[in-house]
């Protein structure tokens, strides 16, 4: 940091905010511990230097660093028996709604959260649809997919029909062992406009047409489950180009000197959600947690060490350069003007309400030989 | 009793003795008889719904099933799901109705919610203004579908079945059958492993039964280390061996023997599954099949010669049945623990390296379909059990030697 001064008072500052608008009961000071759980990987240590080492100088509270790999499970057998030992933790969209529906999370009141830059109410400094009943929003990242140069030294793919081009551009592909994502590119790259995808894998004709996409590369594909297997993957030759999550990438580029390129032709826009375990022990710490991690400045701090996008409009000004490589993080970020042209950002509700029966139709479909 | 046997401990004794076993099967009973229980009771029995929706339920006993039903059943419906949403059940309760027809989970959702925030003249509004589908015969056709206190449908689920509008049992469409495929290639691909561990198991096991033991000790050191190393560090280890550019090919390359633009795809294919899950599992058929074979006096076999047969003789008629206790041993070990293995598989395998056992990991960590999990672990279990008969009948329990 270059100006340690006054990167450590401002936490500081909003956190005494925290205390003053009442998070926690007066006299009731935190008390000392709490249990943050995030991604692993690059993500984990982005977080680690942009939310918990400044979190921890500006509290004083102890903060015990788990990773998972998403999914409720863990969740519920901790509220189940009633050993919560998790208390702030990061859910993909359609986790959080189902969560908080059975009860799993706590409902986060939205007055407590930092207030925005521009002085505008944090509702509407908050991308619409990041703020849920028991999620705060935090940061934008999209799935791209991305490939070698040196594997294409003629033609380099440049959309994401592209990526299911077999005659133009042979090789093996890495994607993502699940549905999601990949029946949205399937159908993007089969020419449907990103408004209408959706609309489309809601018929059973368009959900056919999805997988007789993927079926044209079926016999190429590479499957992945962990964000950090389609670098290495892309590094070692083994795919040609692969779908990934874009802040791997970047890092990859930026700290391995890789020279990945990034399609973001067809980007799937997601966005992680910070939420708080039901019967969590220590509730005031994990909600003042959550508001100091989402305030503008953290949010923009993250950028400074992996390419996510803050989902707050007012961070955006913030957003300066990568603090190892000094490189202008605006471009890399999923959200920047001339990555967005064409873009899909991801239903989380749709997927709420499919996510079983689609994983079934994937298994069936992945299983079949 | 007037007579005690002539031989052995009096009675007290003997009752004290047993005693001593009692934390091992308070253990056993503990840790292993009673979760097993409690989660095959799941496949079964899932009192959910039935719970959070008696009346309704009672109502819809006596419904047509083509028209709406009448306004005291949506009642009912919105008193229920009321008092749902306040114990916040109501997710659960959407996300079980939603097994049954995808999309219910929010009609349930809204419906409860509505019922508590904005109650209308009527039920049948309040609901119908939560969501629309409350206005539908198929959403109360799901919920009463939904109620299985007792069912078997997670067992239909896991064979590929499914009961069909007029409640008979038929086959799940096409694009739907995972189960049964997924169970045979898993039967398939854990035979194969079993196969080739004993293939490459038994002369290694044979090799170090009749070393100097100084040379035993190091060889048998050889098989344990792989043994003791983490799981994913061996699993990782092929995918550097076996990949594209990796090690094995680039040799092959540099020697000549495939062309550069020939390199052979040996990972995330079946090729990779067996590799992989053989190499991990192999210590299990070296270690019986070597307590066994260092059991067997080597005079044996020159005993053997000396009556006149040759090598092959004295190998399949002397060596091979007396072995064979080890082998049966080793086979049933490695088939089973190879039957429930997921995770080298997945990361190996491609798009074959989907076994049965992911599919239970799925609906217990993803999913959260828990009576599916206990439905499909109930099978594999069934399955393992079989096969125990049968080769109990074969072979004979009583001659497992696992050292």
């Amino acid at each position: 940091m270059r100006e340690p001064g006054r990167t450590r008072r401002a936490p500081r500052a909003l956190a005494a905010l925290g205390l003053a608008a009442g998070i926690t009961c007066a006299g009731d000071p935190p008390d000392g511990s709490l249990t943050a759980v995030s991604w692993g990987g690059s993500f984990a240590r982005a977080v680690n230097k942009a939310f918990y080492e400044p979190f921890e100088a500006a509290t004083g509270v102890v903060i015990g660093r788990e990773d998972y790999n998403g999914g409720l499970a863990q969740i519920r057998t901790q509220v189940d028996i009633g050993n919560v030992h998790w208390d702030v933790l990061s859910l993909e969209i359609f986790d959080t709604i189902r969560g908080c529906d059975e009860g799993l999370l706590e409902r986060i009141p939205k007055d407590i959260l930092a207030p925005s830059l521009d002085g505008a109410p944090p509702e509407d400094d908050f991308s619409p649809g990041t703020l849920t009943e028991c999620g705060v929003g935090h940061t934008f990242y999209s799935t791209i997919y991305a490939y070698h140069p040196d594997r294409f030294p003629g033609e380099k793919p440049a959309t994401i029909a592209d990526f299911f081009d077999l005659e133009r551009f042979p090789g093996r592909r890495g994607m993502r062992r699940s549905p999601l994502v990949n029946l949205e590119f399937a159908l993007l790259a089969d020419g449907v406009p990103p408004g209408e995808v959706y609309g489309v894998l809601d018929t059973p004709e368009g959900l056919r047409r999805a997988f007789r996409k993927l079926d044209t590369i079926r016999d190429q594909v590479v499957w992945w489950e962990a964000g950090a297997q389609p670098p290495q993957m892309l590094a070692d030759a083994e795919v040609v180009m692969s779908t990934a999550y874009n802040g791997r990438i970047f890092n990859a580029q930026a700290l391995e000197n890789q020279p990945f390129v990034i399609v973001w032709d067809g980007q799937v826009l997601d966005w992680g959600q910070m939420a708080i375990v039901a019967g969590s022990p220590n509730l005031d710490t994990a909600l003042e947690y959550i508001r100091f991690m989402t305030s503008p400045e953290s949010l923009a701090r993250l950028t400074g060490y992996i390419a996510y996008a803050p989902v707050r409009r007012s961070a955006l000004p913030l957003v300066s350069t990568h603090v190892e490589t000094g490189a202008d993080m605006r471009p890399h970020l999923p959200t920047s003007p001339e990555n967005l042209r064409n873009t899909l950002r991801s239903n989380g509700a749709w997927w709420t309400e499919h996510l079983d029966e689609m994983n079934e139709r994937f298994s069936a479909w992945l299983a079949r030989s | 009793m007037t007579e005690r046997p002539a031989v052995g401990p009096p009675a007290r004794t003997r009752l004290r003795a047993a005693g001593l076993t009692l934390p091992l099967v308070a253990f056993v009973g503990f840790s292993f008889l009673f979760p097993l229980g409690t989660m095959l009771s799941r496949s079964v029995y899932d009192p959910l719904v039935a719970d959070a929706l008696p009346e309704t339920l009672a109502l819809l006993e006596e419904w047509d099933g083509e028209t709406l039903p009448g306004e005291p059943v949506f009642a009912a419906a919105a008193r229920e799901l009321g008092t749902a949403l306040e114990g916040r059940l109501v997710g659960r309760l959407g996300g079980r109705v939603n097994r049954v027809a995808s999309g219910m989970r929010s009609v349930i959702v809204r419906g409860a919610r509505a019922a508590a925030e904005a109650p209308a003249a009527t039920a049948r509004e309040t609901l119908m203004g939560g969501d629309p589908a409350w206005g539908e015969p198929a959403t109360w056709r799901a919920i009463r579908t939904a109620d299985e206190r007792f069912t078997v449908r997670h067992y239909l689920r896991a064979l590929d079945l499914d009961r069909d509008a007029g409640g008979s049992i038929v086959r799940q469409p096409e694009e739907l059958r995972i189960y049964v495929p997924l169970l045979l290639r898993t039967l398939m691909v854990s035979g194969a492993v079993t196969l080739l561990c004993l293939l490459l198991g038994y002369p290694i096991a044979h090799l170090i039964a009749n070393a100097p033991p100084r040379r035993a000790r190091w060889l048998i050191l050889l098989v344990l280390v792989p043994f003791w190393t983490s799981l994913l560090v061996r699993t990782t280890a092929w995918i550097v061996l076996l990949q594209t550019h990796g090690v094995v090919n680039s040799l092959l390359v540099a020697l000549g023997i495939v062309a550069d633009d020939g390199r052979i795809a040996m990972i995330y294919n079946m090729t990779g599954t067996l590799v992989a899950m053989t190499h991990v599992l192999l210590p299990f058929m070296v270690l019986p099949l070597y307590s066994v074979m260092r059991t067997i006096p080597p005079h044996f076999m020159r005993a053997a010669s000396s009556l006149g047969a040759n090598r092959r003789q004295s190998f399949f008629r002397v060596y091979w049945p007396l072995t064979l206790p080890g082998t049966a041993a080793g086979s049933l070990l490695v088939f089973i623990l190879a039957i429930g293995y997921y995770i080298t598989p997945a990361l190996v395998g491609g798009s074959s390296g989907q076994l049965f056992s992911n599919m239970i990991a799925f609906h217990m960590q993803t999913s959260l379909n828990w009576g599916l999990a206990a439905a499909l672990g109930g099978i594999l279990f069934v399955v393992v059990g079989a096969l125990y008969v049968v080769y109990d009948r074969l072979v004979g329990a009583s001659s497992l030697k696992l050292g």
